[in-house]
Formats: structure tokens, C-alpha cells, sequence
């Protein structure tokens, strides 16, 4: 057997300077004689350590990072085919504190193995979810997803099992698995990280939410700026098809599936499901006023399962292991693991996948390790650009669906970006408006012509210019578009804004924050 | 042996010429396809560099489609271009995670070395520098994407590396 070695060719890994790594291996390997397979895997989601290169020993996988392509020769020298000692040595990449620490359901095998073979795949578990399910059957199948208490990981936190359930109760018909990789909020990868380094996770995924509901065509809508996970996708659905995974019967049952990757083009707005399918159908991403829900009415008019990357990815563990197996672990109704995204300035940045309950501190100061730059966090954005700015006094809160409303904040889609004390919070404040302005899709008047406001009030705030007046005209505009706007986009541009004012009144000329006069 | 992902970059030199003939079979390739309109203004732009203002009505007609459709749809995103880019493109992130790892200097200094305003292209046609909201680099952030090629924690190295390849 040849040695064998493992560059990611994850996005975030050739950002850093993964592909440089692979090719100098590659010509370092050829100069030398040596003949050794190079496996571009993707990310076991520890970006700092980017391009982290793990080689095959006897004792096991050794992980080196991070690895620069000028650090080839000298590893090479070292005895990194044998795992021997390097200052860039880490061990094995199992045993490294941020890793050992988790609770990997969904992104198991991501990293472990070639995302394109199919054999890794079903070597490392991969297709037992879609046997059990095409054994159960469609009702069998949504009851065991209802029973895992899987809720929507786009954002939302719908249960999925009754979105599935209300889909599979619809007539005979043709029906569709959407599946949404709209991934637009900043400080989220988890998506792009998956369909990167396990796309097979998500075929099964998606084959299996058809298996349950009757549909026999999934498409995947991809944004544009993931050409990465569009590659990998497409080619792991050509695999997929050519071994009879995808297509006519479906693994030698009865049942029908097949699926297609679908490109955005840069409208963060089409991340709302009604706007993704107005967009999958060649129009504007418009959204749709509900009902009729997707479920009954969705793509071309057909009932639609429209789910979230991480929820359909998801399903395959729950079909494979049990439903009870996932909802052990959890908090309050929160069940099962969130892999929650550390991005922003943070010393410790990728991909936690953990059970719902750690507290924000613990995964900010512990996990993350606090700031890149070394100086105290100030503030914590979470769920993307329309989650709540949080400041220290709230890091006890529980990464838990409930906790996060509680305190009139989201988990979204599990970003976390970490802010130090340089950041200006009238600022942040005046471009989530800014934000909303530039991606309304301008359908609704609250978010079209509050968030234009907004922008301009705040200008003349952050200008110190009849202070107290205009933020008062901002809260107004807060309320409208959180109770008025037909979607999330206007309806929670008020987190960001709202909390930025409420947690950091001195940023906006109002004195000192009410956590530090009580201290 | 190695598989890789690497990504073809977005150069002016690789585009062919519109012509309404090529347009015509670019559409006749995606006419089995469900909703249509996006796969085909994507190939367009992959062919020609921009969608050009005479495909519309050729996609409306093939497509039973009003011209004003076909062109509401191709205004609606942000990605389809009413004329060819520069000779490089240039897209920074200007999202959350690169603001809070420094992206607003990083951004001012990229365009100063560019010589170049954001959403513009440069009258020489050189170089185009675009915002872009999140790559999905947002723990190695501030990150851009320079022809097509990711680049995450941006610092005063890499982007003089990016200003001498916008120089070429």
C-alpha cells in the first residue's frame, strides 16, 4: 500500500493556502521518488490550524499545521510520512482539545474522508440512514424524524418531522425536496463546510426526506459565492447516480429520487425560503406572503419539503442511529447537536459541533479562546446579521432556542462572531440598517423604506445631531418593521440595531451601559 | 495522484464575443430544464463575461416571457452584469466577521492600492472592485476573492500580492 496524505481542499483551507501546500507535496513527492496519494479532504472545521495536513501512520492518523507550502521540504526531511516530530507536529487531530470536545453527529465524517468515494462513505456509515428508511417506509420515516425533535437549523427552529409530516399528508402528486444552501449570514460555513467535505451526507439526507414524503426531485440552491461547494456537490451527485443511489429506484427499492444543484446570483434576500423558490422558478426573489405554506403550495406550485443544509444533513444520523439517540442529548427543547460556526475576531475560529446547552461564554472564552488581537471581547453577534449584539453580562445564556429569545436574541444559523473593544456599535448598528437596504427584496414597505431610514437616522445620530429625537425615531422604525415586514429581513433587522442601542448606550451618546453603573 | 477543487478564475481574456447564434444554443441547452431563467443568465455571463442587453428578449421568447420579466429577474441579483468587468476582478468581503477582524482598513487599503472605488471598474479597464457580502470565511477573515482565487486573513502582503496580479 502507498502512503497516503490529506490536504483539505476546503475553501477556508485553500484561502490559507491549501492548494500551494498540495502542489508543493505533489512536485516535493515526484523530485523524491516517492509514491504517495494526496487526498484533498475537507476541514475537521479547526481553521486556525489551516492547511492542516494529516498523513496515514501505523499508529494512526498525525495531523501537522499550520502548514505552509515552504514548510513542505523540511516536513519531508523530518519524517513527516512516519509521524515524527516537526515543530508543526499536533498529534492526532482527534485528541486536540477543541476537537476532543465535541459531540460530531452531523459533521462526523467530515474531514475523515474523500468527499467524493462513495466506498469511504458507506465504509464510515454513510447510506444505513436511507436502508432503515426505505425499510420503515414514507410515515415510518417523518414519525422517527418528528420523535429526534429536529428543528430547523436555518434559522427558524421549525420542527422539521411536521413540515415533513404536513408534505407527506398532501395527495399523491409531484413533490419536491428544496433544500436551502443559501448560506448568506456572515460568520456561517457550516453548510459550505459540509457539502465541501461530506456531500454525500446531504444526498442521503435529501433522498431520505423524499423517501418519507413521496417526492421524487430534490434541487439544491446553492449561492454563488460557494463555487467550492458547487463543485464538490455536483460531483458527489454524479457518483452518487452512476452507482444507483440517485435515479430509478433508489438503492434497488421502489422508490424514485434524483437531484440537481441550482446557483444563486448574490441576493442574501433568496436565504428566505418563498424568495429561494421564486428564484429556482427563473423569477425575482420576491417573498411570498404565507399561506399558502411551502408545504402545500411551494416550487412550480407543488407541496415542498424546504429545509435548511444542516437539518437535512442531519437526518441521515437520526435514520441511522434512532431518533432517540439524537434527542438524548439537548437542552429543554432544544434536542440533539448545533454545529455552532466561531468566526470574527477570534484567536480559536471553525467549526464546533456540540449537544444545545453550553453557555455563550464558554464557547467564546474557552472554546474560541477569546480575540485574535488579544484584547477583551466586547460583543458577540450570533445568528448572522440579523441576530442581537450580546455583551459580557448575557455570555451565561445557554445556546438553546428558548434561552436566546428570552433575552430578544436568535441563534440563527449558529454563527458566533466575536467583536473586541475597538468596535463601534452605532456603527455595526447603522450597517445591519444598511444591509437590510441593500438586500429588501422591496416587496413589503416596512423593510424597503424603514431600513432606508434607518440608515439615515443613524447617520445623523452617530453626527451627535438631535440625539435623543432621532433614536427615538429608530426605535420607532424598529418596531414597525419587526411587527409589519413580511419576512425575517425587515423583521429582524431590529435585533442587531435595537441591541447594539440597548447594550451599548455610550456608543451612541447616551452615557454609560446599565451593566457597568450597576457594578 | 491528487483531486482538487480549484476554481477557474474570472479573466477578461477568456470570453468570447456576444453574437446572437451562440446566445441562441446557450438558450437551447437549458430549454428542458425547470425554471430556466437563472441557469441560462448564469451561462451567459460564463460565456460572454456580462449578460448582454440583446440576449434578453432572445431568453424571453424561448421562454414565453415577457422582456420586462427577463429583465426584472437579471436586475433583481446582484451577480448578473450589464457590461463587461475589468480585466481582473476583485471582491472583498465587507460583512460582519471581516469588520470585526479589521475588514473596514483592510477594504480602504485595498482600494487605495488599487486605485480603484468600490463598484467600479477602473477607466483603463484593469481591474474591477466589487463589495461582497460573506465568502464564508469568516474565522480566517477579512477574506477576498481575486479572480476567482480565495484569499482569507487579508493582511498588507497579500493585498500588495493582489495589486502587483491586478498590475498584470
Amino acid at each position: 500500500m502507498s502512503a497516503r496524505i490529506y490536504v483539505p481542499g476546503d475553501a477556508a483551507a485553500v484561502a490559507l493556502g491549501a492548494d500551494r501546500v498540495a502542489k508543493a507535496f505533489e512536485e516535493a513527492f515526484r523530485a523524491r521518488g516517492l509514491e504517495v496519494q494526496i487526498t484533498r479532504n475537507g476541514s475537521r472545521g479547526m481553521h486556525w490550524l489551516e492547511p492542516m495536513v494529516e498523513v496515514v501512520t501505523s499508529a494512526g492518523r498525525i495531523a501537522y499545521g499550520p502548514v505552509k507550502a515552504r514548510d513542505v521540504a523540511g516536513l519531508l526531511d523530518a519524517g513527516f510520512l512516519d509521524g515524527k516530530g516537526h515543530e508543526l507536529r499536533l498529534g492526532d487531530p482527534e485528541e486536540i482539545p477543541f476537537f476532543k470536545r465535541q459531540q460530531r453527529f452531523t459533521f462526523a465524517r467530515c474531514g475523515l474522508i474523500d468527499p467524493v468515494s462513495l466506498d469511504e462513505y458507506r465504509a464510515n456509515g454513510g447510506y444505513k440512514g436511507l436502508e432503515r428508511a426505505i425499510e420503515l417506509g414514507g410515515p415510518a420515516t417523518i414519525e422517527e424524524v418528528f420523535e429526534s425533535g429536529l428543528r430547523g437549523r436555518g434559522g427558524a427552529g421549525f420542527p422539521t418531522g411536521i413540515k415533513w409530516r404536513t408534505v407527506g399528508q398532501t395527495p399523491p402528486q409531484q413533490k419536491y425536496i428544496v433544500c436551502n444552501a443559501d448560506e448568506g449570514d456572515s460568520g456561517t460555513f457550516a453548510d459550505r463546510m459540509i457539502m465541501e467535505g461530506d456531500p454525500f451526507t446531504l444526498i442521503e439526507g435529501m433522498t431520505i426526506a423524499g423517501v418519507g414524503v413521496g417526492a421524487t426531485k430534490g434541487y439544491v440552491y446553492c449561492r454563488s459565492e460557494y463555487p467550492h461547494a458547487i463543485k464538490a456537490m455536483n460531483a458527489a451527485i454524479k457518483v452518487a447516480r452512476k452507482a444507483g443511489y440517485l435515479g430509478k429506484r433508489v438503492a434497488g427499492s421502489d422508490y424514485d429520487f434524483d437531484m440537481e444543484v441550482r446557483e444563486g446570483a448574490g441576493a442574501y434576500v433568496c436565504g428566505e425560503e418563498t424568495s429561494l423558490l421564486e428564484s429556482i422558478e427563473g423569477k425575482r426573489g420576491l417573498v411570498r406572503a404565507k399561506p399558502p405554506l411551502p408545504a402545500h403550495k411551494g416550487l412550480f406550485g407543488r407541496p415542498t419539503v424546504i429545509n435548511n443544509v444542516v437539518s437535512l444533513c442531519s437526518v441521515p444520523f437520526i435514520m441511522a442511529n434512532g431518533a432517540k439517540s439524537y434527542a438524548d442529548v439537548g437542552f429543554g427543547r432544544s434536542r440533539g447537536t448545533m454545529p455552532i460556526q466561531l468566526a470574527g475576531n477570534v484567536k480559536q475560529g471553525g467549526l464546533f459541533e456540540i449537544a444545545f446547552g453550553i453557555t455563550l461564554g464558554e464557547l467564546v472564552e474557552d472554546v474560541a479562546g477569546g480575540t485574535f488581537t488579544g484584547k477583551p471581547i466586547r460583543a458577540v453577534q450570533v445568528g448572522g446579521p440579523l441576530g442581537a449584539y450580546l455583551p459580557r453580562h448575557q455570555f451565561d445564556t445557554p445556546f438553546d432556542y428558548e434561552a436566546f429569545t428570552k433575552i430578544d436574541a436568535l441563534i440563527g444559523h449558529g454563527g458566533v462572531v466575536i467583536f473586541d473593544e475597538d468596535v463601534d456599535m452605532a456603527r455595526m448598528a447603522r450597517f445591519a440598517m444598511e444591509f437590510c437596504a441593500v438586500e429588501s427584496c422591496g416587496k413589503c414597505t416596512p423593510c424597503r423604506i424603514g431600513s432606508t431610514r434607518g440608515v439615515e437616522t443613524l447617520d445623523k445620530v452617530i453626527a451627535g445631531q438631535d440625539r435623543e429625537r432621532n433614536l427615538a425615531v429608530v426605535e420607532d422604525l424598529c418596531h414597525t418593521m419587526k411587527l409589519g415586514s413580511l419576512c425575517a429581513l425587515g423583521g429582524f433587522t431590529p435585533y442587531p440595531v435595537m441591541s447594539a442601542i440597548t447594550h451599548f448606550p455610550e456608543d451612541f451618546g447616551r452615557g454609560r451601559p446599565l451593566s457597568v453603573a450597576a457594578e | 495522484m491528487s483531486s482538487g477543487y480549484a476554481v477557474v478564475g474570472e479573466a477578461r481574456g477568456r470570453y468570447e464575443a456576444w453574437s446572437p447564434v451562440r446566445g441562441s444554443e446557450i438558450i437551447a441547452d437549458h430549454l428542458a430544464m425547470e425554471g430556466a431563467t437563472l441557469p441560462i443568465l448564469h451561462a451567459m455571463q460564463g460565456a460572454f463575461g456580462y449578460v448582454p442587453q440583446d440576449a434578453v428578449p432572445l431568453i424571453a421568447d424561448a421562454l414565453n416571457l415577457s422582456r420586462a420579466e427577463v429583465h426584472g429577474t437579471m436586475t433583481f441579483y446582484h451577480d448578473f452584469r450589464h457590461e463587461p468587468a475589468g480585466k481582473h476582478v476583485v471582491k472583498v468581503c465587507v460583512a460582519e466577521a471581516c469588520q470585526a477582524a479589521g475588514g473596514n482598513v483592510t477594504s480602504d487599503r485595498i482600494a487605495k492600492a488599487l486605485d480603484c472605488a468600490f463598484g467600479e471598474t477602473r477607466p483603463d479597464g484593469q481591474v474591477t472592485l466589487e463589495p461582497i457580502y460573506c465568502l464564508g470565511l469568516c474565522s480566517c477573515s477579512p477574506s477576498a476573492m481575486v479572480n476567482g482565487r480565495l484569499i482569507g486573513r487579508l493582511d498588507d502582503e497579500a493585498i500588495d500580492e493582489i495589486a502587483a496580479e491586478c498590475r498584470s
